[in-house]
């Protein structure tokens, strides 16, 4: 039978340490990081992490350092492995692989990007961009013809016999997106890949990867500590704590519903009437009027709509069926929670 | 009266075994490793007759178009060409010439043992443990001392003079070879194995040439060391320049030692450049991209 989802993640658990089992048993048990950390010098990653990515979807882990995300994006290609739980990639899985497979997985299947680019200092930029390719076995000519499209794709045609260090922080991470995006794996990991970059390229990025997202529809596993970077990018997001999933939802339903105090406060500064939408706001009922909202967009853009009349407004999803009314009194209410 | 050291055991019997132990084995398989390194003598000794017999000023340029490619600068191609020129006008060339071919084998030995067991030092923390240690003594031991057992295995001449100076030169390449790896950016090396790539893969493609830079501060001290193993390796029959020398010595002929001791010297410097401009250049087009 096979799942909507791409990746499952199931009761996955980290313990760094010189005997990681005995601690997994503890854990279990009940003792907690501290304890753990106190009584035997094992330091608790991640604790029993459920996630079901969907294909085609972003995916956002969100969470601040040290609360073990890089840790957990690098059990989905497996260069790190869990202490316990299973992690299934299409059905298949991934600890299961022996070294070959494990390889032809990773030359394959998922590809990655890094905070700090991680080129190869010593190879240019179409060499740095076809290395998956080449590693694989992939003819030489007919690599360097792949990579091309692949630097044209980033907007650095050329550049190809540059080297990185001659390339701006921006450009390094593009090349690094290039390399990830030319194995054509259909899962791309991306642990920090903007945070290294200053806020305009960063932006920028953002935008080129949606934009590139749009057209390829690849499984994106995206990490951040960034809110504005998550709520950008992700379809859903996972907030993580100290190695424990606290929230995994999108974000207008993480902006409305926080499932704790610590996602309170996490999600307090941010501007909802850019992210909540109308139809998360709506609730059952029919009203009259000509007005009517659509249930994705924004609040911030039905300011103009609302402010014309105290009647609630009908909102209707892009098919055309009601999603529900809209009043000003449930707009101030969802904005003043903060 | 002073008190000695109590004798806890009896280290003249301990000494007799060891001797008594290796001239056993210098009887049993002597002849088996002559053989053995009959190849290695065989090219050392083509090695020294090919640069005798080329004119000078052949290997003049050769050595100016080494340092030229080494450099990629004229002065340190021409300074090179000078030196070489005055080697052969203080009446050294046929010495410096056998100096050389056994510098030169003894470094491509030591490079071609030592550089993959420093590979697999770099990846076994338990390989390095062991290693370490032994490479400390091999640097610390006198260097007379290596000269025994190969004088006894080989008798006087050019092999066990060639596999003495091996044995000393060769902690240097074998150290810095596990360094430079080690010394790798582990998230470019993370990175290589995200995308697949094999061990081999990753040491070809990334670990070496990253490390390149270390790996040849390591052949140059190798060859540094080699080179001033020569006058104590003359006393077995090595030759060359340092055997000059120690007739120097033996007729208190103090021209004779000066002479073929700036010979030395000006070989040194010669390969020294050479080795070390291209390591700069290549940790400078390294540098570039971080």
């Amino acid at each position: 039978m096979t799942t909507p989802f791409k990746i499952r993640v199931e009761q996955v658990s980290k313990i760094f340490g010189p005997d990681p089992k005995t601690a997994m048993a503890a854990v279990n048990a009940g003792m907690g990081k501290a304890a753990l950390l106190a009584q035997s010098n094992h330091v608790l990653g991640l604790h029993n992490i459920n996630l079901n990515i969907r294909a085609g979807e972003t995916f956002v882990i969100m969470g601040l350092s040290g609360s073990g995300k890089s840790t957990l994006i690098r059990h989905f290609n497996r260069l790190i492995e869990p202490t316990a739980g299973r992690i299934l990639v299409d059905d298949t899985d991934v600890l299961s692989l022996n070294a070959a497979d494990l390889r032809s997985f990773r030359r394959k299947k998922i590809s990655m990007v890094f905070q700090r680019f991680a080129l190869l200092p010593h190879k240019t930029v179409l060499e740095n961009v076809i290395y998956g390719l080449v590693i694989d076995g992939m003819p030489k000519a007919q690599a360097r013809a792949k990579g091309a499209e692949q630097v044209a794709l980033v907007d650095l045609a050329g550049f190809e016999n540059h080297y990185p260090g001659q390339l701006s922080g921006g450009m390094q991470q593009r090349v690094g997106l290039a390399r990830a995006l030319a194995t054509d794996a259909e899962i791309l990991l991306m642990d920090e890949a903007f945070s290294a970059l200053d806020p305009l390229i960063r932006h920028d990025m953002q935008l080129q990867l949606r934009e590139i997202q749009a057209r390829l529809h690849k499984t994106i596993v995206f990490i951040t500590h960034d809110l504005d970077e998550a709520l950008l990018l992700g379809d859903h997001i996972a907030i993580l704590k100290d190695g424990v999933l606290r929230q995994v939802g999108t974000g207008p339903e993480i902006l409305v519903s926080p499932a704790d105090d610590y996602v309170a406060r996490f999600v307090r500064d941010v501007n909802r009437a850019r992210i909540v939408t109308c139809g998360a706001l709506a609730v059952p009922g029919q009203a009259g009027g000509d007005i009517e909202l659509s249930a994705d967009q924004t609040i911030e853009s039905a300011y103009a709509a609302l402010a014309q009349t105290d009647a609630p407004l009908t909102v209707r999803q892009a098919n055309g069926d009601l999603a529900g009314v809209l009043t000003r009194q449930q707009v101030f209410d969802a904005l003043a929670r903060a | 009266m002073a008190q000695g050291f109590p004798e806890i055991f009896d280290v003249r019997a301990l000494g007799r075994a060891i001797d008594t132990g290796f001239n056993q084995i210098v009887a049993d398989y002597g002849a088996t490793l002559e053989a053995i390194f009959l190849p290695i003598l065989k090219l050392l000794l083509a090695m020294e007759k090919i640069l005798q017999w080329l004119p000078w000023w052949v290997v003049i340029l050769v050595l100016a178009a080494l340092a030229y490619a080494a450099s990629r600068r004229w002065g340190i191609a021409l300074a090179v060409a000078v030196m070489t020129f005055a080697i052969g006008l203080i009446g050294v060339w046929d010495a410096a010439m056998a100096t050389i071919a056994l510098m030169v084998v003894a470094t491509l030995l030591a490079v071609i043992v030592g550089l993959p067991i420093g590979v697999a030092m770099s990846r076994s923390k338990r390989m390095q443990s062991i290693t370490l240690p032994v490479l400390d003594v091999m640097q610390t031991m006198p260097i007379f001392v290596y000269l025994i057992p190969f004088v006894m295995l080989f008798g006087p001449g050019k092999i066990p003079a060639l596999l003495a100076t091996i044995v000393f030169a060769i902690p240097p390449v074998i150290r810095l070879t596990n360094l430079g790896i080690r010394g790798v950016d582990p998230e470019i090396v993370e990175a290589t194995r995200a995308f697949g790539a094999s061990p081999a893969q990753i040491l070809l493609s990334v670990q070496i040439p990253l490390a390149l830079p270390t790996i040849l501060a390591g052949i140059n001290q190798t060859t540094m060391m080699a080179l001033s193993m020569v006058v104590i390796a003359s006393m077995i029959g090595a030759g060359g320049l340092g055997y000059q020398v120690l007739q120097g010595i033996q007729r208190l002929q103090i021209s004779s030692g000066l002479m073929a001791g700036l010979g030395i010297v000006l070989l040194a410097i010669i390969f020294d450049r050479i080795a070390q401009s291209y390591g700069k250049r290549m940790q400078k087009s390294l540098k570039l991209d971080h």
